[in-house]
């Protein structure tokens, strides 16, 4: 039977590469490095405090405009708090979403593919199963509602985006599974009495991981772009804490004055999640050139 | 076919009725309902009193039995907060959800067949890679900042649009730009996939040599071939858009489902909330299924059940 085309659609493959080319995939990694070093050691370079309060100086222009502040390099919010210092701060908060929702998305989703692509059978269906509810299930209106009524925190975040968006890997995880289960290597470990889960863990999971590492960041991406949503709309990650989603929430109210407010934050997590999403894309590119060898 | 027909409808009866399980879960997990529908003011009294009132001094699989028992046959009880019955909030406000998903699903389907085409004719030139780089910066763009920098230029420095509300067809035209937007990456680089594998196919060369024209090869035999997964994905994606439209619905104060829900997950109304999640995923399921039947008259060669 040919499989539901929900289930077929989110594969990186039938999406189809796109040939950005190397340079994508440079300036891909540059943009991430360069928001990865931010968000360590940013910080420690900017010297104003992200979260001290100067009713004097509320919503300075940035730099480039009239009116800015020798001190404030990219102005200052609605508070009157160093717009460059959160913004720097903030990026700490979407990788630390991002990856921490890689992880836990990916343990539930590759478990659950490789374990239905490796047994097919009655566990594939129950695999299958899973997933096909687990798309039917709207992800920002639970997600919404889970921490609407349990409260906001970034842990509570995590734990949600983790466990809603595992659909991915378990869809690609699956189907690569399915591909190599029956490869000379794997036969050979049988041979050599190897166990069920030596093979799973030692033969099967090495051969997918490159085309798992390309889900990690397409969903990386959208965890990011999910948070900022989620605390955009006030039941994300709780204020004062300056993620990028929740300082465009504030400056919504000014933006028509100061449209820079809701500029410096919405860009900023643009060019993060295309860096990740040009990774990804150079990485599929990787793969291809591999597979036609 | 009918085989095919008749196994996923169970399949989609059988995810519906997980989700409604899940749904009922979901809105349990704040702990004490009884002591959030109160209120902070409200005395150990008021809450006992509220327990008796909403039957939620019932055991929770009573609870269970006797709103899934309900919702079969489309009555999802009362709402907390609104003072109306949940299926008549629902009515109310679905028409304005499913016009901004045709509307959004309409204009991406605008924009991104004659893109992905575009794109496919012009394989590995400077078109193509724009193209490319296009649906990338698109697949970046958070909706909800989207929305907000739409507002500022058309709503205040044009000043063409109406920034927020419900009411004229001018007040769809944003949001269906947001949602569409949503959609356009994954439909145009589909097409463009799909474009360029038809091109390279025996039947185009057969075309080819029949000296047929090449707008008719084009139109006539390549898209027809590059539009059945098309097709079958953009309702798949109406299904997400659906789903996803609670944001850019939020954002522009439009008045539909999305909003709702949104209103009810503020309000602690949690009856709304498990509706909402419900309806939401009934539309998505049988979006799907649609899919699959289409996908199946569109290409015989996936008819075998």
């Amino acid at each position: 039977m040919s499989e539901p085309i929900a289930i077929q659609a989110p594969q990186p493959s039938s999406i189809g590469s796109s040939r950005i080319g190397t340079a994508g995939f440079a300036i891909g990694i540059a943009i991430v490095g360069l928001v990865v070093a931010a968000a360590v050691v940013g910080n420690a370079l900017v010297p104003q405090d992200p979260f001290t309060q100067d009713l004097g100086n509320r919503l300075k222009p940035p730099f480039w405009m009239e009116g800015s502040q020798a001190g404030h390099l990219l102005g200052t919010d609605q508070l009157g708090r160093d717009y460059l210092a959160r913004l720097v701060y903030g990026a700490r908060i979407s990788l630390l979403i991002g990856i921490m929702t890689v992880i836990t998305s990916g343990l539930i989703g590759i478990t659950l593919g490789v374990l239905g692509g490796f047994f097919g059978g009655r566990v594939d269906d129950v695999v299958l199963f899973a997933i096909t509810t687990r798309l039917s299930i709207p992800v920002v209106l639970v997600a919404l509602a889970v921490v609407g009524l349990m409260g906001s925190g970034l842990g509570l975040v995590v734990a949600t985006l983790g466990l809603l968006l595992w659909d991915r890997f378990a869809v690609v995880a699956r189907a690569t599974t399915m591909q190599v289960r029956n490869h000379d290597y794997v036969s050979a470990a049988w041979c050599a009495g190897a166990s069920t889960s030596h093979i799973l863990i030692r033969e099967i999971l090495p051969n997918i991981a490159s085309h798992l590492a390309v889900v990690a960041t397409l969903e990386m991406a959208l965890a990011i772009l999910l948070e900022a949503a989620l605390s955009f709309l006030g039941l994300g990650v709780p204020p004062p804490l300056p993620s990028w989603g929740l300082m465009i929430a504030e400056g919504k109210d000014y933006m028509f004055f100061s449209p820079w407010v809701i500029m410096i934050p919405g860009v900023a997590l643009l060019v993060l999640v295309l860096g990740i999403n040009l990774v990804g894309d150079g990485l599929r590119n990787l793969l291809g050139a591999e597979r036609l060898r | 076919m009918l085989r095919l027909i008749a196994r996923r409808l169970a399949l989609g009866v059988l995810v519906a009725f997980t989700v409604m399980t899940l749904a009922f879960l979901l809105t349990r997990l704040s702990g004490d309902l009884a002591v959030s529908i109160a209120g902070p003011q409200a005395t150990q009294a008021d809450v006992e009193i509220v327990r008796k009132a909403y039957g939620l001094d019932r055991p929770l699989y009573v609870q269970f039995f006797a709103w899934t028992g309900r919702a079969m046959v489309g009555d999802f009880g009362q709402s907390y907060f609104f003072k109306d019955s949940v299926a008549n909030l629902i009515q109310k406000r679905l028409p304005i959800t499913l016009t901004l998903g045709l509307v959004g699903l309409s204009l991406a389907l605008i924009v991104s067949l004659p893109l992905g085409i575009l794109a496919a004719l012009r394989e590995n030139t400077w078109i193509d890679r724009s193209v490319t780089m296009f649906t990338m910066v698109g697949q970046a763009v958070p909706s909800f900042w989207l929305a907000l920098i739409l507002m500022i230029v058309l709503g205040l420095q044009l000043g063409i649009l109406p920034i927020s509300g419900t009411g004229t067809w001018q007040h769809f035209v944003m949001p269906g730009i947001v949602l569409a937007f949503t959609a356009i990456p994954a439909l145009t680089r589909l097409t463009r996939s799909g474009m360029i594998e038809a091109m390279a196919s025996d039947y185009i060369r057969t075309a080819r040599a029949k000296g047929l024209s090449r707008a008719r090869i084009i139109f006539k035999h390549a898209l027809r071939n590059a539009a059945i997964p098309v097709v079958s994905i953009a309702a798949v994606q109406l299904g997400f858009m659906l789903g996803g439209s609670i944001v850019i619905e939020t954002v522009f104060a439009l008045h539909g489902v999305g909003y709702l829900g949104w209103e009810s997950i503020a309000k602690n109304d949690f009856p709304v909330v498990q509706a909402v999640v419900l309806v939401l995923a009934v539309f998505y399921i049988g979006l799907t299924l649609l899919a699959d039947i289409l996908n199946a008259l569109l290409d015989p060669r996936l008819r075998t059940g």
